[in-house]
C-alpha cells in the first residue's frame, strides 16, 4: 500500500512537471495524461474504485483526446519548439501555493483528515446513485440542464450562419 | 470434477509453493498464475483467427485461402494451418523500420501502451464459474475505463510517425472511438438495471437457470445487443467500420510506418480488443458462462464460454466478407442521430419492462407476454422510425434503383 503510493505520486508530479516543461506541445499533452492517470491510480489506491475509473474515463479517455483534437485542429501541431511555459513563473507559484494552503488546512480541518488512509469506506454505486437522485438531485438537474445549454450553444456556432438566411 | 479443474489446480500448486518460498512472494505467484493463461490462450486464439478468418474470407469470395504451410521439412500440409506460426516467425525476423523524421520515442511507446490496456480488459471477464483473474465489484466499468485508455496510443502512433496517412487515420479512429464510445457504454446500462450490479460475474450469475433466462430473450436485451454489437465492432475498428484503416484510402491508417513485430503487436492488439469486446457482449446479453439448459450443463462453464466466442467470432468474420465499407459522413450520422437514441430510448424500456413484470408477481410467463407486446411493439415501432429519417425510408419501403430495374 505504502510502496504503491510513493510510486504513483511519483508518476503523478513526473507528469505535472513533463506538462510544463517539454518543448513541443503533444509531448506536454501526453505528460499530461501520465498525471491523470496517476491520479486515477491514487485514487483506486485509497479505495475509491469508483472516482478512480471515472477518472480514467472521463480524463484520460475524453479529457486528453479532446485536447489533442483542439490542437491538431485549431493550429499547426510542427510549428517550432517554443517554451511553453510562462515567463512570470513567480506569479504562479505564488497562486499554487496558496490554493495548496487553503486546500490543505480544508483536509487537515475536516474529519476526513483524521481518518486513516486505505480505511474508508467505498462507496457503491448504487450509493452514489442514489444520493443524486434524491438529496443532490437539484444541483444535478442545474448541471444537466448547463451541459445542454453549452451543447445546444457549441452546435450554433460550429455551424455558422445558415446560407442565405441571417445569421 | 472437470468444473472446478483449474480453481483445484492453481490452488493446489500455490500450496507446494508455499512449503518453501517466501511469504511476500505469493501474492504475486498467485497474480502470475492468474494471468499466464489469459497471455497463454488468447494470443493463440488471435494466430488461430487470423487463418480462419483468410480461409472464410477466401471461402466467402470464392477463392482458397492458404493452405500450403504445414510441417516444416515434410510433405505434411495440415491444411495450411501451420501459416500462423510461419507468420510470427516473419514478423519477429523482419527488420524493424522507423521513419527518420518520426518522434523516436513515442513512436516506440506507442504499441506499449496500446497492448497494456487491450491486456488488462481481458481481467475482470468471468472466464468460467468461480474462473475470474480479478472480481472487481465495478468490473463493467473497469472494462470501459482501461479500453477507453486505448484510443490515446492510436494517436500516439499516428503523430509520431509524421505521415499524413498515418495522422489522417488516427484522426479518423480517434473521432469514430469517441462517437461509438457513448452508444457502447449506454447499450449495456439496460443489463446493468436488470442485475442491480456493476460487476460481471454477477451479471454472469444473474442469468443462471436456462437460456430464457439469458437477457437477449427480453425486448430491450434483444435491443441492447444489437446496439452493444454495432458499438463494439465500431469501437474495434471493425469491417463495417474500418474506415480507420482503409487500405484502398490510407494505405494502412495509423500503423502505416510499423514494421516487423510492432506491426504485429498492433494487429494483436486489435484483435484481443475485439475478444474482450465479444467477451463482454456474451456476458452480458448471452449468459456468460452458463449453458443453455439450465441445471444439465453437459459441457463445464468455461468450454460454454469458448464456445460461445468462437461462434461470435465466425459471426464476425462472416460480417466482415458481407458487408461493405461505410463513408464517414454515415458513420457519424449513425452514431449520433441513431446510435445514441435508440440507447437512451431502450434504457426507457428496460425500466418500463420492470414495472410490467412486477404487476404480475404469479405469472412470470404472463409478464413476460406483456412486456414484449408493449416494450417490445415500441422499441420495434421507434427502430423502425429513426432507421427511415437516418437511411430515407430504406428500411420500410421497397428500395429503388435507378438503372438495374430497367
Amino acid at each position: 500500500m505504502q510502496s504503491a503510493f510513493y510510486i504513483l505520486a511519483l508518476l503523478t508530479i513526473a507528469g505535472a512537471l513533463g506538462a510544463m516543461n517539454f518543448k513541443r506541445l503533444v509531448h506536454c499533452v501526453l505528460s499530461l495524461v501520465v498525471c491523470f492517470a496517476g491520479l486515477a491510480g491514487l485514487y483506486l489506491n485509497l479505495n475509491a474504485q469508483f472516482a478512480g475509473l471515472v477518472q480514467l474515463l472521463v480524463y484520460v479517455g475524453a479529457v486528453a483526446i479532446l485536447v489533442v483534437f483542439a490542437m491538431l485542429l485549431t493550429r499547426n501541431a510542427e510549428d517550432a519548439p517554443q517554451n511553453a511555459g510562462s515567463t512570470d513563473w513567480y506569479l504562479g507559484l505564488g497562486v499554487a501555493s496558496m490554493v495548496f494552503l487553503i486546500l490543505a488546512f480544508a483536509v487537515q480541518g475536516s474529519e476526513l483528515g483524521a481518518a486513516e488512509t486505505g480505511k474508508l469506506s467505498d462507496p457503491s454505486v448504487k450509493a452514489i446513485g442514489k444520493s443524486l437522485m434524491t438529496t443532490y438531485v437539484l444541483p444535478l438537474e442545474a448541471m444537466a440542464l448547463l451541459l445542454t445549454s453549452a451543447l445546444i450553444g457549441a452546435v450554433v456556432i460550429a455551424k455558422g450562419p445558415e446560407e442565405g438566411g441571417k445569421p | 470434477m472437470l468444473e472446478n479443474i483449474f480453481v483445484v489446480a492453481k490452488q493446489s500448486v500455490m500450496g507446494f509453493l508455499s512449503g518453501f518460498l517466501p511469504e511476500a512472494s505469493l501474492p504475486f505467484i498467485s497474480s502470475f498464475l492468474s494471468i499466464a493463461p489469459i497471455l497463454g490462450i488468447f494470443p493463440l486464439l488471435f494466430a488461430l483467427t487470423t487463418i480462419f478468418e483468410r480461409k472464410g474470407l477466401g471461402r466467402i469470395q470464392n477463392r482458397r485461402g492458404p493452405n500450403r504451410v504445414g510441417i516444416p521439412m515434410t510433405d505434411i500440409r495440415i491444411a495450411g494451418f501451420g501459416q500462423f506460426i510461419a507468420d510470427g516467425i516473419k514478423s519477429l525476423t523482419k527488420e524493424d523500420i522507423v521513419p527518420s523524421s518520426a518522434d523516436k520515442l513515442i513512436h516506440f511507446l506507442a504499441p506499449v501502451a496500446l497492448i497494456i490496456p487491450v491486456l488488462l480488459m481481458f481481467s475482470v471477464l468471468p472466464f468460467g464459474k468461480n474462473l475470474v483473474p480479478l472480481d472487481m465489484k465495478n468490473g463493467l466499468l473497469f472494462f470501459f475505463a482501461v479500453g477507453a485508455a486505448s484510443e490515446l496510443s492510436i494517436f500516439m502512433a499516428g503523430w509520431s510517425s509524421r505521415n499524413k496517412y498515418s495522422l489522417l487515420g488516427a484522426m479518423r479512429a480517434i473521432a469514430q472511438m469517441i462517437s461509438y464510445e457513448m452508444p457502447f457504454i449506454l447499450s449495456s446500462l439496460v443489463v446493468v438495471m436488470a442485475a442491480g450490479s456493476l460487476s460481471l460475474v454477477d451479471i454472469a450469475e444473474a442469468q443462471t437457470g436456462g437460456i430464457w433466462n439469458w437477457h437477449v430473450f427480453t425486448p430491450w436485451g434483444l435491443l441492447g445487443m444489437i446496439l452493444f454489437f454495432i458499438a463494439a465492432m465500431a469501437e474495434a475498428n471493425r469491417s463495417p467500420f474500418d474506415l480507420p484503416e482503409g487500405e484502398s484510402e490510407l494505405v494502412a491508417g495509423y500503423f502505416t510506418e510499423y514494421s516487423g513485430f510492432k506491426f504485429a503487436i498492433f494487429f494483436m492488439a486489435e484483435y484481443l480488443g475485439l475478444f474482450a469486446a465479444l467477451s463482454v457482449w456474451i456476458t452480458l446479453f448471452f449468459g456468460g458462462w452458463n449453458g443453455p439448459f439450465g441445471q444439465y450443463s453437459l459441457l463445464p462453464s468455461y468450454l460454454w464460454f469458448m464456445l460461445k466466442l468462437v461462434l461470435c467470432i465466425f459471426f464476425i468474420i462472416w460480417i466482415r466478407g458481407t458487408m461493405p465499407r461505410i463513408r464517414m459522413d454515415q458513420l457519424m450520422n449513425f452514431a449520433w442521430k441513431f446510435m445514441l437514441p435508440m440507447c437512451l430510448i431502450n434504457l426507457l424500456g428496460a425500466g418500463s419492462g420492470y414495472y410490467i413484470r412486477q404487476t404480475f408477481p404469479q405469472s412470470p410467463l404472463a409478464g413476460w407476454f406483456f412486456e414484449w407486446l408493449v416494450v417490445g411493439t415500441a422499441l420495434f415501432w421507434i427502430w423502425l422510425e429513426l432507421g427511415d429519417r437516418i437511411a430515407g425510408k430504406a428500411l420500410t419501403q421497397k428500395r429503388e434503383y435507378r438503372y438495374a430495374d430497367q
